[in-house]
């Protein structure tokens, strides 16, 4: 698509090949999913549908599952605890990361503490998180935070690392203030990079809620599939990861199109 | 001698200044003695716990079932890597999903891995592979993208086969990436496993602190914490200064 | 159509041998040493350089790399400080800060990749407070002056680098600068996209009038489109000469055709050689 004159490349071809991409993409998606249920089936026939049910069966429970009222009560929990984690970990860590990426000593300092955190199971220290607690919605809400806010704390901190010098060299050609320069140069050059760290960081910090509702609740989502576990009722097992997978992607599909929109014609369309 | 930089004494302090909180608000009483136990006991609770050897073959299946996950995912990842390096297009597609993994808690699978491997550690290691093999791709993926296409070329010009290519070009040029993904399924694998114990098993690192804790031995459960805690550091530390190496010296900087 | 009036700025008299010309900028005895990091070794990187740039004119600086002439660049436009000396700008000390009626156009591609080609051309001058008609107005000239009036809506990501290039120097044109500074901008372009680049910034020159400065490192390129040289040593850059050119302000790529031209090239080789030997066996 790059020309070497720059006159034979006009607006109309810039439109036109966006559009195939597009189609192009969509095309993909169908074949993936078509794909994923083949290899599916294949699975459960190999394994036997102990171990693996087939997608009908799962199917068939997720809509039993959807037409229970009890099951509502149990996904008001974990959304509430998750909605909660998030916002803290969203908002608490871009803030954390912004910070640490501007001063360059404290994010030396931190980066490798918050990495050693990171790389710990923590969920063998969830007692601690209980303790400090209490078996309530809080040890929920602190477990999901403690997941998700790491990963968003060190990509925000790469990403304000790793913005271009030069534009760093417009904001004092330009004579812009603090505020200006954070707004309209900063903030935009940044936020590929913040917006990664965001898809990671919701996935995890829906895990970490997960997980806590998994040990120590008798509501939500998690609880349900620790029984779930317990009793070795598969299909239950496979129509809540189902439900669970299909959300995440579902968020983090929507996450790229914002980010695609807040960046535009940033990145070239392949 | 290591010569330590300034954020690195800084972080030395950072930790030390931490714990002598921590020891002096516990010994005080200013936190709840009944749930939080001072640092000092800690460390002579996880002394006693490497000395007296009964949790000695916990510790052991913890490590072999790792090492089991460790091993199996790094082979199976990278050469997942390579394909996807070789599908561009599936690999746009798979993109918002491999995000998506991570929600799930991988630990729900547990059942359906005993029925297809039995009541032993298979399930666990199973768990273990599961969630790091993404990561091992994924960066995999990353390193063989990053590889200049003229480096492939100039293979190509001293008319070098595809396995020598790989071996002799391919692999060297992607190896710190290669090793990241080595790094983050080391540390996944621990996280797997030692959760799905905790959270599951009958035996293993993590059974026993979920053990300690239901049966209200503080002293064991934190010991044990302790002891996880220092383990994963030092593991950590090495890894991360091993990547570091790598990057340094093999990995060139952009031209301004 | 807006006509070339919009982009004038009230010209002094052209500079000439005479030296009637207005100083614009004056460095005395200006010099820059980095402070090694973590203990390492401290570089000198340019000076001490004493010189004036003559309002109006077109100066180019010629060196082997790594001869300080970006260091020089960053020193006059304010971004970085100098270790001794004194730089004025239209009489007033610069320091700390890049003074008003300055622009630059840096070495690397600086587009905002968020913003389409409009809105990074126009965003000097929106910083700059003049009104939204104003800058529209100047805008729609310089993106027609640099042929990048289809790609108003594209975004950088979809031009080559030259364009890209050429959005900066739009930029750059919106703020009506007096001094215009120009590092290494056409660095990254192939040979005949910059001698079409050359074409246009004499054009640019003549039209705006303002006094440019470029760093190059292409003798050719400096003597075809200067009126003074400035020959700098290897590092720690000093200049070793000022050369006058003596071109009529309509010059035209016929300068080569000019038989000083090939003198002076000459003349310019025979004192930077060695100063790139010297250059090519030192470190980066």
């Amino acid at each position: 698509m790059k020309s070497t004159t720059g006159t034979t490349l006009n607006m109309q071809t810039i439109l036109q090949s966006r559009k195939d991409a597009a189609v192009q993409r969509r095309l993909d998606v169908a074949m993936l999913i078509l794909g994923m249920l083949a290899l599916w089936v294949a699975l459960s026939a190999w394994l036997g549908v102990h171990a693996l049910p087939y997608p009908w069966t799962t199917f068939q429970r997720l809509a039993q599952l959807l037409g229970d009222p009890d099951f509502y009560r149990h996904v008001e929990e974990t959304g509430k605890a998750f909605a909660a984690a998030l916002l803290l970990a969203v908002v608490g860590g871009t803030a954390v990361g912004i910070l640490l990426g501007v001063r360059r000593l404290a994010g030396d300092v931190m980066e490798p503490v918050l990495i050693a955190v990171y790389s710990v199971p923590k969920i063998s220290l969830y007692p601690i998180i209980l303790l400090i607690f209490g078996l309530g919605i809080s040890a929920k809400i602190a477990f999901g935070v403690i997941h998700g806010i790491i990963p968003i704390v060190l990509f925000t901190m790469t990403a304000v690392r790793n913005i271009r010098p030069v534009f760093l060299r417009c904001i004092r050609v330009h004579r812009l203030g603090a505020w200006p320069a954070a707004w309209q140069v900063l903030i935009p050059a940044a936020i590929p990079e913040v917006v990664a760290g965001l898809r990671i960081g919701f996935a995890l910090t829906l895990l970490g809620t997960l997980l806590g509702e998994m040990f120590a609740s008798q509501r939500g989502l998690g609880h349900l599939l620790m029984m779930a576990i317990e009793r070795h009722d598969v299909s239950l097992i496979m129509a809540l990861a189902v439900m669970l997978f299909a959300f995440a992607t579902f968020a983090s599909v929507l996450m790229l199109k914002w980010d695609r929109h807040l960046r535009k014609g940033w990145q070239r369309e392949a | 001698m290591i010569r330590l930089g300034k954020p690195a004494l800084l972080r030395i302090g950072l930790i030390v200044g931490s714990v002598a909180l921590l020891e002096i608000a516990s010994q005080a009483g200013w936190i709840d003695p009944v749930s939080f136990i001072p640092p000092s006991e800690m460390f002579v609770a996880a002394l006693q716990i490497l000395s007296q050897g009964q949790y000695a073959r916990d510790i052991w299946l913890t490590l072999s079932s790792a090492a089991a996950a460790i091993v199996l995912a790094v082979i199976v990842g990278f050469l997942g890597g390579l394909l996807l390096a070789r599908l561009p297009r599936l690999r746009r597609v798979v993109d918002p999903l491999l995000m998506s993994w991570y929600a799930v808690p991988i630990f729900v699978f547990y059942p359906m891995l005993i029925v297809i491997f039995g009541l032993n550690r298979w399930p666990l290691i199973a768990l273990g592979f599961l969630f790091s093999i993404v990561a091992m791709a994924v960066n995999t993926l990353n390193g063989v993208e990053r590889i200049p296409a003229v480096q492939i070329r100039t293979a190509r010009t001293l008319r070098m086969g595809a396995v020598r290519t790989t071996l002799k070009v391919r692999l060297p040029a992607s190896l710190p990436f290669v090793f990241t993904g080595v790094k983050l399924t080391i540390v996944y694998s621990f996280i797997a496993i030692i959760g799905g114990e905790f959270l599951l098993s009958g035996a293993g690192f993590g059974y026993q602190i979920a053990f300690a804790y239901n049966n209200f031995d503080n002293p064991t459960m934190y010991g044990l914490m302790l002891l996880l805690l220092v383990f994963v550091g030092t593991l950590n530390m090495i890894l991360h200064t091993i990547e570091h190496r790598l990057y340094q010296r093999r990995v060139m900087k952009e031209a301004v | 159509m807006v006509n070339d009036a919009v982009m004038t700025t009230p010209r002094a008299t052209p500079a000439g041998p005479q030296g009637q010309s207005e100083v614009h900028v004056a460095l005395d005895g200006v010099a820059k040493v980095f402070a090694g990091r973590d203990g390492g070794q401290a570089v000198h990187a340019l000076g001490p350089v004493s010189f004036e740039l003559r309002k109006g004119e077109f100066f180019s600086v010629v060196g082997p790399s790594g001869c300080g002439k970006s260091t020089l660049l960053d020193v006059i436009a304010g971004l970085t400080e100098p270790t001794e000396g004194d730089i004025r700008f239209e009489g007033r000390p610069v320091s700390g800060e890049v003074p008003e009626g300055v622009a630059v156009v840096f070495q690397e591609d600086a587009s905002f990749p968020w913003l389409n080609v409009f809105d990074n051309a126009a965003f000097g001058g929106r910083q700059m407070g003049i009104g939204e008609a104003e800058v529209c107005a100047r805008v729609d000239y310089a993106l027609g002056f640099m042929g990048l009036t289809d790609f108003a809506r594209a975004y950088p990501a979809q031009l080559s680098g030259g364009m890209r290039q050429r959005v900066c120097i739009a930029r750059a044109m919106v703020q009506r600068p007096r001094l215009m500074l120009l590092d290494e901008p056409f660095g990254a372009l192939d040979q005949q996209t910059r001698l079409l680049m050359g074409e246009e910034t004499l054009k640019l020159w003549r039209v705006t009038g303002s006094t440019i400065m470029l760093i190059t490192h292409s003798i050719d390129e400096a003597v075809l489109l200067s009126d003074r040289i400035g020959v700098m040593s290897a590092r720690p850059g000093c200049f070793l000469d000022i050369l006058e050119t003596g071109w009529h302000r309509d010059r035209g790529s016929e300068t080569a055709l000019d038989p000083r031209y090939g003198q002076l090239q000459s003349e310019i080789w025979g004192r930077l050689r060695e100063e790139s030997l010297k250059a090519l066996g030192a470190a980066r």
